[in-house]
């Protein structure tokens, strides 16, 4: 777990980062959004020390950062940035094995490291590790980029607008990508974002910065339910903040699940018309395509293809529906 | 050129329409560049190995029965010489102006620039000439005064590129350098100098061919060089020995550049 304690950072007497405090749990994505000059980046370089703190302190699974040299805690924390600054005079598989490298590793575990990453990545080791970083296109550095900062098994990644540079359906693959790997591998990610949809599509629990301060630390839900402050408000989007807490919520997990006692005999001649939704769709991608079909309710399949439930358009609006307490 | 002519057939084949003619010229271009640098080479070695047999070119240039080949000591050893001073110049001035743009370009010597800068500067405009003549009262006569003034003189072009090569680093390529957990060192000699390298060699190639140039005037302090020919064509208004001497150290300087830039594209092959 990172634990941030009353981190300031001072330019002169410009403050920037504003006694910050939060605890960032172990094997999340947390997203740290805010305006340009946020002091977002600045907190997110106070973790590995690329930034040193004029006061606070950050706590990785309880030890005080400081009390290493910094480019040895750099060597245990993955960090991939915006624009992925791979080496252009070396070899995608000479990017990737950067930190192996500096940590001593021998080639062969080295290797072994960069074909795996590679793999994990869709890129072809044979065909990819001899390239040069100039010979990628813009995805696909990226992708070198994360892999290179994955490569050590670091425990925690930081990410500073790692995918600011692609286009947006590139953007959305590097997105899934980033939620499988860290599925796949446990990281601890902190990615700091300007994107709120990126925000609410990653993170597990988002903070939102502005002018230093951390202003909310909440699960995204609540950032939409319960703003803490009008500028969040603001930021996460009145206009359309009941389709985002739609997008939080998966089919599956909204779905009624059919009576198995009784099945409607009518349900059943109409099933051929009903629509039906993937059970890892959200709840905003089902309402759609509810309008889309002008169907009142739609069977929930699994991924299987096994029916797990039904989803009314009322269902659906009621998950949508601000929450007073 | 029948070279070019059985390549032809070859390149149509290759590629079918219009898309042949453009690889075609631009595969031309090197190829009478490397013959005529081909040529350059050749011309330079017969004349130092045997400079007798150009003596009929140069007799319309002679007057009073004059030697029309210089004959006071043999070209191959001056041009030799001249070789030597240049490079044993050009290698400390790199020692010290690349040392130099690497401290101005850490954030402890960020002070030193405009310092560094006006000294290499002054080695610059300072005429080598007059740092010959400051020279030889300190260090007397001979080969240390030319180095001196070679030395001073190839400080600019190293430095400056050092300093822009260094300074030309992609901020996001240094930035991940630092996240990834390199230390100073080893961004310095693994990132930094790496990318730097192309145009660090460029000044290194500039300068030493100021110097093949400069080189001749330490003959008048006595240093062993081509600039003995010119000197000794002067002093005897011979303008056979003026222009052969002219014409070697020029050739030397020509084919030194290209040696050079030959040695940049294999120790740098991924330039973008």
């Amino acid at each position: 777990m990172i634990s941030i304690q009353d981190l300031s950072k001072l330019y002169g007497t410009t403050t920037v980062v504003d006694r910050v405090s939060m605890d960032i749990e172990r094997h999340s994505i947390t997203v740290v959004v805010g305006t340009s000059g946020s002091g977002k980046s600045t907190l997110l370089r106070m973790i590995n020390r690329l930034v040193e703190p004029t006061g606070g302190r950050v706590l990785i699974d309880g030890n005080d950062t400081t009390h290493e040299p910094a480019h040895l805690l750099r060597r245990r924390i993955g960090y991939a940035i915006q624009g992925n600054g791979l080496f252009p005079h070396r070899t995608v598989a000479e990017n990737i094995a950067t930190v192996p490298r500096l940590l001593g590793w021998d080639q062969a575990r080295q290797r072994a490291r960069v074909d795996e990453l590679l793999a994990v990545f869709q890129l072809d080791p044979a065909e990819f590790a001899g390239k040069f970083p100039h010979q990628l296109s813009g995805g696909q550095q990226q992708r070198v980029g994360v892999a290179r900062a994955l490569a050590a098994e670091p425990e925690v990644l930081l990410m500073d607008e790692p995918f600011g540079a692609l286009d947006p359906i590139i953007r959305a693959k590097a997105q899934e990508d980033l939620l499988d790997i860290q599925r796949r591998f446990g990281t601890t990610i902190v990615l700091v974002t300007h994107d709120m949809d990126e925000a609410f599509r990653l993170g597990s629990r988002v903070a939102v910065m502005s002018r230093g301060r951390l202003l909310q630390y909440d699960r995204p839900a609540m950032l939409l339910t319960h703003p803490a402050d009008p500028f969040v408000a603001q930021l996460t989007g009145l206009a359309d903040r009941a389709m985002r807490l739609l997008s939080l919520t998966t089919a599956g997990e909204a779905a009624v699940p059919d009576s198995s006692s009784a099945p409607h005999s009518s349900s059943v001649a109409h099933s051929s018309a009903v629509p039906t939704v993937a059970a890892s769709a959200s709840l905003r991608e089902a309402l759609s395509e509810l309008v889309w079909r002008g169907a009142d309710s739609a069977s929930v399949i699994d991924a299987s293809g096994a029916p797990c439930g039904t989803l009314t358009v009322a269902a659906i609006l009621a998950h949508g529906r601000r929450i007073d307490a | 050129m029948p070279r070019g002519t059985t390549l032809m057939p070859g390149d149509a084949a290759q590629m079918p329409g219009g898309a042949a003619p453009p690889p075609r010229e631009v595969s031309m271009l090197p190829k009478a560049a490397t013959l005529l640098r081909f040529a350059a080479l050749g011309l330079l070695l017969t004349f130092l190995l045997t400079p007798q047999s150009f003596a009929p070119l140069f007799q319309p240039l002679t007057q009073y029965g004059a030697p029309p080949i210089y004959d006071q000591g043999s070209l191959l050893v001056l041009a030799l010489a001249q070789i030597a001073t240049v490079c044993c110049a050009a290698a400390a001035s790199t020692l010290v102006a690349v040392s130099l743009g690497i401290l101005v370009t850490r954030a402890r010597g960020a002070q030193f620039l405009p310092l560094s800068r006006t000294l290499v500067n002054i080695g610059q405009t300072f005429p080598p000439v007059a740092v010959l003549a400051i020279a030889v009262p300190l260090v007397g006569f001979g080969l240390k005064p030319t180095l001196i003034a070679l030395f001073c003189y190839g400080l600019l072009p190293i430095f400056e590129n050092t300093v822009s090569g260094l300074r030309g680093c992609p901020p996001a390529v240094i930035e991940a350098a630092s996240g990834m957990g390199m230390n100073a060192r080893q961004r310095l000699l693994s990132v930094e100098l790496p990318l730097a390298m192309p145009l660090i060699l460029e000044g290194i190639r500039l300068s030493l061919v100021i110097s093949v140039g400069t080189a001749a005037i330490g003959s008048t302090v006595g240093a062993k060089g081509l600039g003995e020919v010119i000197i000794a064509g002067l002093l005897s208004n011979n303008n056979a020995f003026i222009l052969q001497g002219g014409l070697l150290t020029g050739l030397m300087a020509i084919l030194l550049y290209d040696a050079l830039a030959a040695v940049e594209r294999r120790v740098c092959p991924n330039n973008v």
